[in-house]
């Protein structure tokens, strides 16, 4: 575990990294974070003065699927450096201390830094049962996560779990799952993802890292940067859905062409997300690129929006294979038939009432000629 | 039965405003209903040519939103015409606001479900039951309008769409607000059927003309009942 304080440059050169690759970072973060060329220079500046700030990453209820994003960045330095040997003060999976020592680690680096470390959190806190579900060092998450959160200078929330609770939130969440917005009184950086895309993830710590403070945030507390577009105005088989290309199932002729995803459940057009600009793995390839629908992962509540694979999800309260269509023709059968019968029984009931009007009824041009 | 004299009077109930509004909002409601359905049921039309080609799943999105607008427009018309209007047509009439006013609802259930053979003086304008049902359905088009813009906000770089989209994080996400609007559209077919069933019934046993009044604007009343009135 490195000692905080040193600047990033210092803590590269130390790990070996010459200064032309050192560069070579500082043009990709200036990318990443929106900063274009021009910004490389600022980047180098302030990578090589500001002491960079401690890091807590805590881990909860999750998978680590973040984690394992994170280490997958395009650059590798941002892996081995973020994450590896940079500050990372505290973190379950990563750290090399264990038992009692890491968990004094981890009082420490808040007690000593209290205002200036930077807090993230993957996983949500289970708030059932008095937080037995996620119990670490004798401590529920709840716990933990309280008093790493009271000091810290930026908290960001990884994933779709710590943001919105992910599949350990869906219904009926057992463990009473909880985003760690809802508990702690301060304003939290979302960014949901199951995992979130590496290079967002690289993208936000830089931010914060180079500026001290938080990228801009959207209304729901998501990076603007990365999460203010749909996938689907962002995907290059948009032009298939405006022309009405679809696949229409796995496997025929239309997915072999690459056409749009739309039928098979697509959630492109609900899921506000960089996939289709940043892709993963280098740049290489997201799910739609390889012939899945998107099924809306950094979305809240994603898992209940199921099936997967249709556009329409079924219905709250009936079986499965039940959509808002077949509810809907059902009650529009069940209307005609009603008002059908509601016809037969006036002809019935209403008799007198419909003979009395028509009663009123007089027959004109035979009286006309009478008067003539 | 002895032939009865009874003499009628003419009464001028909608107006024009309010009678373009109903047609235009029929109008639009049975396109969006269409191309809505289209959107969220889509279909393999064309598949000879690629996709530069052809457009057609665009442009019935476009058709959507361009009656959507149709629609938002027209409704807020309405809701003018609502405060300048004439009596029938006016705001108030659409808001129990008296026990009688529930006594006559009462009255319209027993007769339509029940089917009662109570006969007697029933209110000019919409009947008392049909008026408190539009309150309620003008709230169904307000949610409409609301789900529909605010999905349409990030295409749209006008403001209408971005004035609808606070209601995404109460409804839960953009998916749930998708759903809502697409499972209202059977609302919008129940209400079809049985708005359109309900002026027929009422035309056939009350002999008012009240299928013809939305066309005219003329409604008729036994001179008789308009004393009580
Ligand atoms: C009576 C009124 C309306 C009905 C019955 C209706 C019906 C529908 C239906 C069934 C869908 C398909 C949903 C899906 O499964 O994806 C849809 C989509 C949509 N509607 Fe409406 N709609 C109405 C009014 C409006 C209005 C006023 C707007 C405002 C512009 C609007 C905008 C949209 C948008 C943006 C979509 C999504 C289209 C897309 O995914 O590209 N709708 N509508
Ligand atoms: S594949 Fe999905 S995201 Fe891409 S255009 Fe089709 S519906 Fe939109």
């Amino acid at each position: 575990m490195s000692v905080s304080g040193d600047s990033l440059w210092i803590t590269m050169r130390e790990k070996g990294y010459s200064r032309r690759e050192f560069m070579q970072f500082c043009s990709f973060a200036a990318a990443t974070i929106g900063l274009g060329v021009q910004g490389k220079a600022e980047v180098a500046k302030a990578f090589e003065q500001k002491q960079r700030p401690p890091v807590v990453w805590l881990h909860f209820q999750e998978c680590t699927c973040c984690s394992e994003s994170f280490i997958r960045g395009s650059h590798p330095i941002v892996a081995d450096i973020l994450l590896d040997s940079i500050s990372l003060d505290y973190t379950e999976t990563l750290m090399a201390a264990s038992g009692h020592q890491a968990e004094k680690s981890l009082a420490d680096t808040i007690k000593k830094y209290a205002g200036k470390y930077i807090l993230l959190v993957e996983g949500s806190v289970p708030t059932g049962a008095d937080g037995v579900y996620c119990v670490i060092g004798g401590r529920s998450a709840a716990q933990i996560l309280e008093e790493a959160a009271k000091d810290a200078a930026a908290i960001v929330a990884w994933g779709n779990c710590a943001s919105y609770g992910c599949v350990q939130a869906a219904k009926p969440n057992p463990t009473g799952a909880t985003p760690i917005q809802e508990l702690v009184g301060k304003p939290v950086i979302q960014v949901p993802g199951c995992p979130p895309i590496a290079d967002v993830m690289v993208g936000v710590i830089t931010h914060i890292l180079l500026f001290g403070r938080p990228p801009e945030l959207d209304s729901r507390g998501r990076p603007k940067e990365f999460y203010s577009r749909r996938v689907h105005d962002t995907c290059y088989r948009r032009p298939y859905y405006d022309a009405g290309l679809f696949v229409e199932s796995f496997d025929d002729d239309h997915a072999r062409k690459g056409y749009c995803l739309y039928e098979m459940g697509c959630r492109g057009p609900v899921t506000y997300n960089a996939c289709a600009v940043t892709r993963w793995n280098d740049h290489t390839s997201y799910p739609i690129q390889s012939g899945h629908p998107c099924i809306g992962c950094s979305e809240k509540g994603f898992w209940d929006d199921g099936p997967f694979y249709r556009h329409l999800p079924s219905f709250p309260g009936f079986p499965i294979e039940a959509t808002a269509d077949t509810i809907g023709a059902a009650l529009g059968v069940g209307v005609a038939i009603g008002v059908g019968a509601h016809a037969i029984t006036t002809n019935i009931r209403k008799r007198p009432v419909i003979q009395e009007t028509q009663a009123e009824s007089v027959s004109e041009p035979t009286d006309k000629k009478k008067v003539d | 039965m002895t032939p009865t004299s009874v003499s009628y009077r003419r009464i001028y109930v909608w107006e024009l405003p309010v009678r373009a509004f109903h047609w235009i909002n029929a109008a639009a409601i049975t396109v969006l209903g269409l191309t809505g359905f289209i959107i969220g049921h889509p279909f393999s039309v064309a598949y000879t040519q690629e996709a530069s080609f052809q457009y057609w799943f665009g442009t019935v999105r476009f058709i959507h939103f361009l009656a959507g607008y149709i629609f938002l427009i027209n409704m807020l018309m309405r809701i003018y015409w609502g405060f300048v209007g004439n009596a029938y047509s006016n705001w108030k009439e659409f808001i129990p606001t008296s026990r009688s006013w529930i006594g006559d609802i009462k009255e319209v259930l027993k007769v339509d479900i029940l089917q009662t053979s109570v006969h007697g003086p029933v209110h000019v304008g919409h009947n008392r039951l049909a008026g408190l049902i539009y309150f309620g359905t003008f709230w169904m088009f307000l949610f409409q309008a609301l789900t529909g813009f605010a999905l349409y906000a990030p295409m749209s770089r006008l403001f209408v769409g971005k004035l609808a989209t606070w209601i995404v994080p109460i409804l839960g996400g953009d998916q749930n607000v998708r759903h809502l609007h697409h499972t209202m559209l059977w609302f919008y077919v129940a209400f079809a059927i049985v708005h359109v069933y309900l002026v027929f019934y009422h035309d056939y046993v009350e002999g008012r003309g009240t299928t013809s009044s939305m066309v005219g604007g003329w409604k008729f009343e036994r001179e008789d009942y308009l004393d009580k009135h």
